[in-house]
Parts: structure tokens; C-alpha cells; sequence
């Protein structure tokens, strides 16, 4: 049957093999190159070894956007993920209103991050004005604002996620917890807690890598601002590709090395995790 | 016992409803003051639109001008459906290939797809906006091509973990029945896979639907725009937004997508639960 099927290539592979070749590898490959190159177009690049990289650590509205996106990261990992559980607790008690409150609450997820953005920049900026501030006042406002944001669009898509993890634990096995004279909080934490675990896995390496990656909802918010200081790294390298003409191998370089962070981190995540979770 | 639960029940309903309503608050707020006279909603965001204030359509009209929002919207909707159809047709079959076809390149494939996932879109953004430029594919028609290549990862890895749960027997019994691979694939495989295609349809329509950067690096401006790209296009070259068309705009970008959720958020809710379970 193989043989059979293997003549068909053409037909099933070739289409997504070029298609994924022109808008993935071939991009890649080019990308690793162009960041050992100073270049304005793909056709004027002049290799010049590691000097982008060597670069990159004097910048220091880099350093800056690191440090802001790991603290972004670390604060709305913790925060979504504590506040969509407990959600999710809530609403597989059968409370009434359950569907209701689900719909709500996922529907931030729909409306993409630019228009998200603009949405929040009307109110933060309403109710800072009542201060006498303004979200660009300081990076600290786009901070929050920022992490507020990402709870208010991701909490209600990572709850659906804890809803199904939570439905799938066996009934018995809470009914003997139960029997065996276990209170709420023996049961969340040794029945509920290990058995949710793949979701856990699965919650924190989106948030992880939505918050490391986040660019649409800072361009939309504050745009960086003021003077870059809350700039995330995929608006920092973005900015420096498109903004800084004679930098476009210095930005190569930073992207290479955010690439590297991102895998680094979400294989750690991964790994960490997936040794909580238990065999079944 | 029963009525301490039922307690606590009623009480997290009462909060919850609280919250519903602070959830939706900033949208409502949009809504507002779309209506509103721009000068007053940057200085009075939360009074209510009335008297000289209040503009009636005047923003709507202003922002649809501005952004040619209806050719944005008309795009958005080509480029979306044609990209996620191409996608799903594309990459099952791949996916399908790669599990049946066992060899070096199929496994090497297989892994690039993985590969290709934790990669975020900084590190191909420039050499794939220029090869787009250079490959002629800066119309919503390249653009396909483009969420083709990039969105086959996720779809490939998502439909490779399904095809492995179909047993052999089914498709070998079509072969021997004289069917060609491309015949067991459309009439046994395709419709076993279903589910899948639900899930990887909502998963890539929600990322393409609202995607920014992608399109707005590679189509060409003068003709083409999104709705997220008309939305940005608002602020201006210093910074400043024009609050009332920006207003009107938004409320037209998010009404469709309500209207969407809501006749289909059964199909959304589990499709993004299968797809958790799965990535």
C-alpha cells in the first residue's frame, strides 16, 4: 500500500512542501544567515561575522524590552493561569448561568489584538484621567495596562481549557476521596491538582509563549511608549528592522537571539511540566 | 450539607454576573462613545452622549471614509476563508502522506513542521517579506500562498496525531476495492478526519482573522488593506489617533465577530479545547 501511495506525492505533498519551503524555511535559513551580514535588501548583503551580535547588548532599548518582557511574562503567566482556574473550579459546580458566564468570558479572544488594544487605550486612559495621567505618562502604566489587557482577553480561554480538564476527572475517583474522609482542600490538592496537570502543561506553555510574543496589543496600547520604554522585544525588533535604516542585520541578529530564548524556554516549560504530570 | 452548596452556588452566580458585566464593560464603553463628538471622548470618556455631544453616525461615517473599512472587510473575509480552506485541504493530505509514507524525508518533514512552531514571526518576518516581494505575492492571492506555508506546521502536527488513531483496515479495504490513493483519501479519510478540520478551521481562522503584522508587511497598502491594518492605519504619523473615526471603526470591526461567536461558539469552545488537548 505504500508504494501505492508514494507515486501520489505530487498531489499530496508537493503544494504544502513549497508553500511551507517559501514561507518558513527558506525564510528561516536566509534569516540565520542575514544576521552575520549587513544588508539593507537580501541583494547588498556583506557578510561581517559577528559584529550585529556583538551589537545587539550595547542597545540598550534591547537589554530594556528583555527585562520588560520577562517581568510582563512571568506576571501574566501567574496571574492568568491562577485566576482561569479558580474560574474553572467555580463553574463546574454547576452553577447556575455556567454557559452563560463561559460565552462572556472567551469572547475577548475573538477580536484581534490591534482592535483589543484601542478598546483598552479608551478606558485605561479615561480612567487615568481622572489622575490627571495618561497611559504613555510612564512605562509602569503600560505595564499594568498591558498585563491587564492580556488577563482580560486570555483568562476566559485558558478556563475553557481548565472546564475540560477538570470535567475529564473521573467521578469516582472524588467520591472516594470523599469516602476516604478527605475535605475540599485534600481533594483540590490531591485529586484535583495532579489530575489536571496536561492542562496545566498546556495553559502555561501558551500563556508563556503569547505573553513573550505578545506585539499587536503593545503596538495598539502605547506603541512602545514613552521613548520605548515600554517596549516588548517583538515591537523592539520590529521597530529596529523598520525604523532604524542601517540596523536591519542588527534586528536579524536580535530576532535569532529572541528565537533562541523562546525555544529555550518553552522546552524548559515543557519538560518541567510534563514530569509533573502523572502516568495514566 | 445540600443547602450550605446551594449556598455558595447562588453566591458565585451573583459574582460571576458581577464580573460578566465588568467583562463587557469595555466594549460597551466603545459603543458609547462612537456616538460621541471626538473632541469630548478622549476629555469626557464616560459621560453619556447627549445634547452637543452627541454625533449621531457622524464617527461611523468618518472612520468607514478614512480606512475604506468594506474593501478591509471584504479582504479580510477572501483572504481568511481561501487561506484556511487551502490549509485544511493542503496539509491533511500531507499529514496523511507523511503517516503512511514511513521514510527519511516524511520524518524530516514531520519535525520541521514541529520545528517551525516555537519559532516566533520576528525571526522570518524581513527574508520572507522580501521573497514574497520578490515572488510577486503581495496580493491577497500571494497572501493564501504565504498562511499556507506558514500555518502548515501547526496543522500538519495536528492532523499527523489523528491520522495515527485510523486504523490501516479501512483504507487497505478501499485499495484492494481498486480505489486510488486520491479516492480512499476524499471518500474514506477526509470524512473520518472532520473533527480535525473543525478544529484546525476555527484554530486558524481565529490567528489569520486578526492577524497584523503578517499582512500589513507583505500586501501591498495602496490596494490592499485588513481590517486590523485599517484599524492601526488610524494612528497617525505622530502618534495621534483620531479617537471619533477610531471609535466608529471598532465598533464595526468587533459586531461581526459577536455575531459570528455567538451562532457558532459551541463548534469554537470545543475546538479550541480539542486543539489544547492535542498541541
Amino acid at each position: 500500500m505504500d508504494k501505492a501511495i508514494k507515486r501520489y506525492f505530487p498531489v499530496f505533498v508537493l503544494p504544502t512542501l513549497l508553500a511551507f519551503t517559501m514561507g518558513f524555511i527558506a525564510p528561516f535559513i536566509v534569516g540565520v544567515y542575514l544576521s552575520f551580514c549587513k544588508f539593507t535588501t537580501i541583494n547588498d548583503a556583506k557578510f561581517v561575522g559577528l559584529v550585529n551580535y556583538t551589537k545587539i547588548f550595547t542597545d540598550a532599548t534591547f537589554v530594556h524590552a528583555l527585562w520588560y518582557t520577562a517581568l510582563f511574562t512571568i506576571v501574566s503567566v501567574i496571574l492568568i493561569n491562577f485566576f482561569a482556574f479558580v474560574a474553572a473550579l467555580m463553574l463546574t459546580r454547576k452553577v447556575k448561568g455556567t454557559n452563560l458566564f463561559r460565552t462572556v468570558f472567551f469572547m475577548p479572544n475573538l477580536i484581534g489584538g490591534i482592535i483589543l488594544g484601542y478598546v483598552w487605550n479608551l478606558l485605561l486612559n479615561g480612567i487615568l484621567l481622572q489622575f490627571g495621567k495618561t497611559l504613555t505618562y510612564s512605562s509602569t502604566y503600560g505595564f499594568w495596562g498591558l498585563v491587564i489587557l492580556m488577563c482580560w482577553q486570555q483568562i476566559g480561554y485558558m478556563m475553557i481549557i481548565y472546564i475540560a480538564g477538570i470535567q475529564s476527572i473521573p467521578g469516582d475517583l472524588m467520591e472516594a476521596a470523599k469516602i476516604d474522609g478527605a475535605n475540599n482542600w485534600d481533594i483540590l490538592k490531591n485529586v484535583t491538582l495532579p489530575m489536571v496537570m496536561p492542562s496545566i502543561t498546556v495553559c502555561t506553555f501558551l500563556t508563556l509563549t503569547n505573553g513573550f510574543k505578545l506585539y499587536d496589543q503593545n503596538l495598539a496600547l502605547t506603541n512602545g511608549e514613552p521613548s520605548n520604554m515600554s517596549e516588548m522585544l517583538a515591537l523592539n525588533i520590529t521597530n529596529t528592522f523598520y525604523g532604524r535604516t542601517g540596523w536591519e542585520g542588527v534586528g536579524q541578529a536580535k530576532a535569532v537571539v529572541f528565537f533562541i530564548l523562546v525555544a529555550i524556554i518553552a522546552l524548559t516549560q515543557n519538560i518541567i511540566t510534563r514530569r509533573k504530570e502523572i502516568q495514566q | 450539607m445540600g443547602s450550605k452548596k446551594q449556598k455558595i452556588n447562588t453566591l458565585i452566580t451573583v459574582i460571576f454576573s458581577v464580573l460578566s458585566i465588568a467583562y463587557l464593560f469595555p466594549i460597551a464603553l466603545v459603543v458609547l462613545n462612537s456616538f460621541k463628538k471626538k473632541a469630548y471622548i478622549s476629555k469626557r470618556p464616560f459621560a453619556i452622549p447627549k445634547g452637543k455631544m452627541f454625533v449621531g453616525f457622524d464617527n461611523y461615517i468618518n472612520g468607514i471614509e478614512k480606512t475604506g473599512l468594506f474593501s478591509a472587510f471584504g479582504w479580510t473575509v477572501f483572504i481568511t476563508v481561501f487561506s484556511v480552506l487551502a490549509i485544511i485541504l493542503c496539509t491533511s493530505m500531507c499529514a496523511w502522506y507523511i503517516c503512511r509514507v514511513k521514510n527519511a524525508w516524511t520524518t524530516t518533514l514531520y519535525y520541521m513542521c514541529l520545528f517551525s512552531m516555537i519559532v516566533p514571526f520576528q525571526m522570518v518576518m524581513f527574508p520572507l517579506s522580501k521573497i514574497a516581494n520578490i515572488l510577486g505575492l503581495t496580493t491577497p492571492w500571494g497572501l493564501i500562498v504565504v498562511y499556507l506555508g506558514f500555518g502548515a506546521g501547526l496543522s500538519v502536527f495536528m492532523f499527523t496525531g489523528f491520522v495515527k488513531s485510523i486504523p490501516l483496515e479501512i483504507e487497505e479495504a478501499s485499495m484492494i476495492d481498486g480505489c486510488t490513493p486520491i479516492h480512499t483519501f476524499f471518500d474514506v479519510v477526509l470524512p473520518i478526519m472532520q473533527p480535525t478540520c473543525v478544529t484546525v478551521a476555527i484554530l486558524q481562522t481565529m490567528w489569520i482573522w486578526n492577524d497584523y503584522l503578517l499582512p500589513y508587511l507583505i500586501l501591498d497598502m495602496k490596494k490592499y488593506k485588513t481590517i486590523s491594518i485599517a484599524v492601526q492605519y488610524l494612528r497617525g504619523g505622530y502618534g495621534s489617533i483620531d479617537m471619533g473615526a477610531m471609535m466608529g471603526v471598532l465598533v464595526l470591526a468587533i459586531i461581526p465577530i459577536v455575531i459570528f461567536y455567538l451562532f457558532c461558539q459551541k463548534y469554537i469552545i470545543e475546538g479550541v479545547v480539542a486543539g489544547a488537548v492535542k498541541g
